[in-house]
């Protein structure tokens, strides 16, 4: 049978995982040092969202809308950043190993976060701009460092990519070294990825960004689809592929240095999330990118609360949770693909 | 036919009676083309001029050793680059001034296709034919979908719709890169190599078949082979090609000369004419007997 994707498809399985979304809220906000049970977690967000914050216990208005709600809030953000920039990423380099970390742009961001630490502390947004410029920086060269004979080659790319993001890596160490005096925050931070601290710049902007980011992304989805099938076949065929390339280039490193300014590099789930989302509902662009928005926001939520869990008290940062997931599957896609 | 790809019946097929009264849908008048010149000031190779025409239910074979430029008509033909004298038109329009999503649905362009590296269903690959006619971020109608199965049934491949595309065979996988090609509703269809990895069984059958769409549904194909013999059996029209310059036109036993293809090929050939008319290449031996080449 024919089913090519339709409206209705797209928002089935938007519903469908945005229901998961929300369960993996309400078991995160229930998780913690100060436990709590479902009832009372979804009494506490009805109370919320109908505005009635008088009606729920101090204690309870604190934990939930306090410390864990925010800190699930900015998962979710980072979370659908990366995983849509993956999946961007993915088709425009015909690469199913592409991924913000594995192509060094997010460590590449966090290089430039941390220079304008160092340049323009207390300047607001600088960090933020400073990280795209460094993913932005950081794609392009990985781009022009993976063609070989004018042609993008798959491992050479990825080679690239690596190299470059342990070359950054080496830059970070040794400016936090050097500067170990200032408030750059931690090692682990910037190079594997962490939710604990709250973020200096308001949620609401980080949502507005995002999903602006995703829409400009969102618009290409039928030309990534041909592009994906190969980039001659897409021209001739119509499609504009260079102001497609803009568009998602652009994008996604906007993406990804949203999510790197907020959370440091973490691993993985760009190249995680939209892996599973085409085994689920198909590789067709119009439904992967939502579905990865919604994925990635999930994967995180989850792999955070695993985090601030498993070894309670102390917690480990997100993007060792990811990365203990992401790097066997990554092992495995690359030996069954690249050949 | 507007910017927005709405598919307006297609005018060259039945409408446009200009068109309609010359007969003529691709002219290509001394069109030449170089590649971009490099640092030390030599262009790095040239086409042309070249000049031909091909008319309605044609199919012309560009013929020619390797580097003699095939590729880069094929790529003027297309409006893939433009053409630095001269001009190619299709249906009175120049190719290279067209909006992208007009020309492809005048033009199909079939190379060899690069590796999928996701899995894709062929009635999702044919398909993509149909871009060329939908808004961004449209969804494909049910129209868009008849076509793809009428594009699947003119090349015999209807019970491949739902297979996996890296399930098919050389032969099988060559005819549905062609049915998303027809999907396209083009008038004119360019082919490179269309026949490179079959055997000769499915170069046959993949040339009839494109014989019979050609007179059954007037379109013009455009050609590029390697085959010469091929090429007198199922094309109207040749155009030889040598080191960039256009050797000569014509009808295959116009073209086929034995002095011309020896000097051309660089081989001993030796063309014999079969009582249909049709022309044969055969390989000279020693003795100067002529050798069956297939």
């Amino acid at each position: 049978m024919m089913q090519p994707m339709t409206p209705r498809r797209i928002i089935g399985v938007c519903a469908i995982l945005a229901s998961a979304l929300f369960v993996a809220m309400v078991v995160s906000l229930r998780l913690g040092a100060y436990p709590m049970s479902v009832t009372s977690v979804v009494t506490t967000l009805y109370h919320g969202a109908i505005g009635q914050m008088d009606r729920i216990p101090s204690d309870f208005r604190l934990v939930i809308f306090g410390i864990r709600l925010p800190r699930i809030a900015m998962g979710i953000v980072v979370g659908a950043s990366l995983a849509v920039a993956g999946a961007g990423f993915q088709s425009l380099l015909r690469n199913p190993l592409a991924d913000p970390y594995v192509l060094g742009v997010s460590t590449g961001a966090a290089l430039g976060a941390i220079i304008s630490l160092i340049v323009a502390p207390h300047v607001p947004l600088a960090m933020q701009i400073a990280a795209f410029a460094g993913a932005t920086a950081t794609i392009a060269a990985v781009y022009f460092l993976g063609r070989r004979g004018g042609q993008l080659d798959s491992a050479t790319l990825l080679l690239a990519g690596i190299i470059s993001a342990s070359f950054l890596s080496a830059v970070i160490m040794f400016l936090m070294t050097t500067l170990s005096g200032r408030d750059l925050r931690g090692m682990a931070f910037w190079l594997m990825g962490d939710l604990a601290t709250p973020p200096q710049i308001s949620i609401s902007f980080l949502f507005v960004v995002m999903i602006a980011a995703v829409g400009a992304i969102y618009t290409t989805a039928s030309d990534l689809n041909l592009i994906l099938t190969g980039e001659q076949e897409a021209r001739h065929l119509g499609v504009n592929v260079a102001r497609v390339k803009i568009v998602v280039y652009i994008s996604a490193s906007l993406l990804t240095g949203l999510a790197v300014s907020v959370s440091g590099a973490i691993g993985y789930v760009g190249l995680l999330v939209p892996h599973v989302m085409r085994m689920m509902f198909g590789s067709d662009y119009r439904v992967l990118i939502p579905s990865s928005a919604f994925g990635g926001a999930i994967a995180i939520v989850l792999a955070d609360t695993l985090a601030r869990t498993v070894v309670a008290p102390t917690e480990l940062p997100v993007g060792a949770m990811t990365a203990i997931v992401g790097a066997p599957v990554f092992i495995y896609l690359l030996r069954r693909r690249v050949r | 036919m507007n910017a927005h790809g709405t598919p307006v019946e297609n005018a060259p097929r039945g409408g446009n009676p200009a068109a309609a009264a010359s007969d003529v849908r691709l002219t290509v008048e001394q069109a030449s083309y170089a590649y971009s010149v490099t640092d030390r000031g030599a262009p790095k190779f040239a086409l042309g001029p070249v000049t031909f025409e091909a008319r309605r239910r044609e199919i012309v074979a560009i013929l020619g050793p390797n580097a003699s430029g095939k590729s880069t008509l094929l790529k003027l033909l297309a409006g893939l680059c433009k053409p630095l004298s001269g001009f190619v038109r299709v249906d009175d329009k120049e190719p290279s001034q067209l909006d992208p999503r007009e020309r492809a649905q005048r033009i199909a362009l079939v190379q060899q296709e690069s590796a999928l590296i996701f899995p894709l269903r062929v009635w999702e690959y044919v398909l993509q034919g149909r871009y060329p006619y939908g808004r961004r971020l449209r969804f494909e109608s049910k129209e868009d979908c008849l076509m793809a199965e009428n594009a699947l049934s003119q090349v015999g491949a209807s019970e491949l719709r739902d297979r996996w595309m890296e399930q098919l065979s050389g032969g099988e996988k060559q005819r549905v890169i062609l049915a998303r090609a027809l999907a396209q509703q083009p008038s004119l269809l360019l082919l490179d190599e269309p026949t490179q990895h079959l055997d000769i069984g499915g170069k046959v059958e993949l040339l009839r078949r494109l014989r019979r769409l050609v007179d059954e549904n007037r379109y013009t194909v455009v050609v590029v082979t390697h085959e010469l013999n091929l090429a007198a059996e199922f094309s109207d029209r040749i155009v030889l090609l040598h080191r960039g310059k256009c050797e000569i036109t014509g009808t295959p036993r116009e073209v086929y000369q034995r002095d011309i293809l020896e000097d051309v090929f660089a081989a001993p050939l030796d063309v014999e004419i079969r009582p249909g008319g049709k022309p044969r290449v055969l390989l000279r031996d020693a003795n100067g007997r002529g050798e069956r080449m297939e």
